[in-house]
């Protein structure tokens, strides 16, 4: 309970630090249209010339760019930015700070950071998957509901667990700068759902970055292909990263040895 | 003349030996830039596949080839960029530039130029074993290979030229970045990087004509991996030369009207 008020209260601050900055929002607005927009061209060209993309028609792979889009708006308002902030404190030694304060650091150091205007690609990438599932003359089913809202739950914590441990590297690597710039490179493979790549890819996308599980598994909840085991499966695999992304963590501070700044 | 000779030589040397210190840092940027033509290519590859065997003229031995020559223009596209010019200007760090006796411009050129060789060797493991991966189907003719070898670093200097254009916007308002995003956008769909130009509307491929973009990025693909007609190969020339010079006219231009308006200091 204590976390939660902790986590809200950060929230709070993170987004009365944003609405100084409004002019972002609307480069925000800008930026999240111009992606829109490339992606819906990429997709067109693709429908140009095909009817359907590894049993995936058009209205149901407009449905993965929507989850695409708002799942890629998450990471970047409140995954990232902590994990990015982590990454400096541990490299400039300033992790101290969030250390000697009275509640679990975990919670601390990813809950600090949040970025207020990103949200809007979470609401684009909603209206995204609303055309799509008009398009598909969707029916509402309890289990399609259920299963997209779980799963996209799962696929979040997934991708902080798999942010997490990358970071926690930090504390022996000290560099690991270039890891947003390679994972923003492997988050755009979930673009496209992931049956259509190749089995080592379509593996280590799964397993090693979990952007099967972020985009393509909601996607699948959405379109009426999820099975239970598919949804057990991911719940096994959250439990699994959540657990070795805490074990890591607590081995990794360990190693921390910044002598305040 | 000699003069600058001996400064580009210089300058490239030093860039070289520099980057080389760094050779997993660019190799992590390289990796994580190859992401992008692999998705590319395993979804054109598919579609190729499920239209029979090919699509617009490109077989998915064809598009393999086109997105592993890709990894290489696209290193070679990479510059100076307007940010870099945002920062330096805003910063006031081209005070102590402006102190030499020689055009900064010179300094970008060269000091990209030789971290492009550095990047050229780094690259060549790569491309093998995503060769070795995808199965590019690749005979280049030798005139096919000297055109892309000229083809490629004249695309450097295209780049360069328009975005030190785009960055000395700068010096007029430092609210810069929504144009630059809309640049990088047009430059996805018109440069032959998001799909071979081949693939776009008849309208698009007409209009990306009359852009810098697909002259600094996919002519020189193009060059190596499709069967432009000898006469097609000069015209791209022809056309990136042309582009060089208007570039270098117009930076020069600008650049001495700009540079009044620099008053920062320090930096």
């Amino acid at each position: 309970m204590h976390g939660l008020r902790l986590a809200f209260n950060y929230l709070r601050i993170g987004v009365l630090n944003e609405f100084q900055y409004r002019a972002n929002f609307y480069i925000q607005i800008l930026q999240t249209f111009i992606a829109l927009g490339t992606g819906l061209i990429g997709l067109n060209l693709v429908f140009s010339q095909t009817t359907q993309l590894g049993g995936w028609s058009k209205p149901e792979l407009l449905a993965v760019m929507g989850v695409f889009i708002t799942m890629g708006g998450v990471i970047r308002s409140a995954i990232q930015p902590n994990m990015e902030r982590l990454m400096e404190e541990i490299r400039e030694g300033k992790l101290d700070f969030a250390l000697t304060k009275p509640a679990d650091a975990q919670l601390l150091v990813s809950v600090r950071e949040f970025r207020f205007w990103q949200l809007v690609d979470v609401i684009t990438g909603i209206v995204v998957m609303g055309v799509a599932l008009s398009e598909l003359h969707w029916v509402i089913g309890a289990w399609s509901v259920l299963g997209f809202f779980t799963a996209i739950a799962m696929g979040a914590v997934m991708i902080y667990c798999f942010w997490l441990i990358i970071t926690t590297t930090a504390f022996w690597f000290v560099r690991v700068h270039e890891i947003a710039n390679l994972f923003e490179g492997l988050y755009a493979a979930g673009r496209w759902p992931i049956d259509i790549y190749p089995n080592w890819l379509r593996i280590g996308l799964t397993f090693l970055v979990p952007v099967a599980f972020a985009v393509t598994v909601p996607a699948e909840a959405l379109t009426g292909r999820l099975t239970f085991q598919t949804w057990f499966g991911a719940l096994a695999l959250t439990a699994v990263l959540f657990t070795l992304a805490r074990t890591i963590w607590k081995i990794g501070l360990r190693s921390y040895s910044g002598a305040s700044a | 003349m000699k003069r600058y000779f001996d400064y580009y030589r210089a300058t490239m040397k030093l860039s070289v030996l520099e980057q080389l210190q760094y050779p997993v840092a660019n190799y992590f940027y390289m990796i994580g830039m190859i992401a992008e033509p692999v998705i590319y290519m395993v979804v054109w590859s598919a579609v190729a596949r499920q239209q029979g065997g090919m699509v617009g003229g490109y077989t998915p031995g064809a598009f393999a080839a086109y997105y592993i020559v890709w990894t290489l223009v696209r290193n070679m596209n990479i510059v100076f960029t307007p940010y870099g010019w945002e920062w330096r200007i805003r910063e006031g760090q081209l005070s102590m530039s402006l102190l030499r006796p020689i055009h900064p411009l010179h300094a970008d050129v060269a000091y990209f130029a030789g971290w492009k060789v550095v990047v050229i060797l780094l690259w060549l493991p790569l491309a093998f074993i995503l060769s070795l991966i995808f199965k590019p189907e690749l005979n280049p003719t030798l005139l096919q290979g000297v055109v892309f070898f000229f083809a490629i670093w004249m695309a450097y200097l295209i780049r360069t030229m328009i975005l030190s254009l785009l960055g000395m916007v700068t010096f007029w308002t430092t609210r810069v970045s929504a144009l630059f995003e809309l640049y990088f956008a047009a430059e996805l769909i018109l440069s032959g990087r998001l799909v071979p130009l081949s693939l776009m509307p008849e309208w698009v491929q007409k209009l990306a004509w009359f852009f810098p973009f697909r002259w600094a990025f996919g002519f020189p693909i193009e060059a190596l991996v499709g069967n432009l007609s000898t006469s097609d190969l000069l015209t791209g020339l022809g056309m990136q030369l042309a582009w060089i010079l208007f570039g270098v006219i117009s930076v020069s231009v600008i650049w001495k009207v700009a540079i009044r308006r620099f008053s920062a200091v320090g930096g």
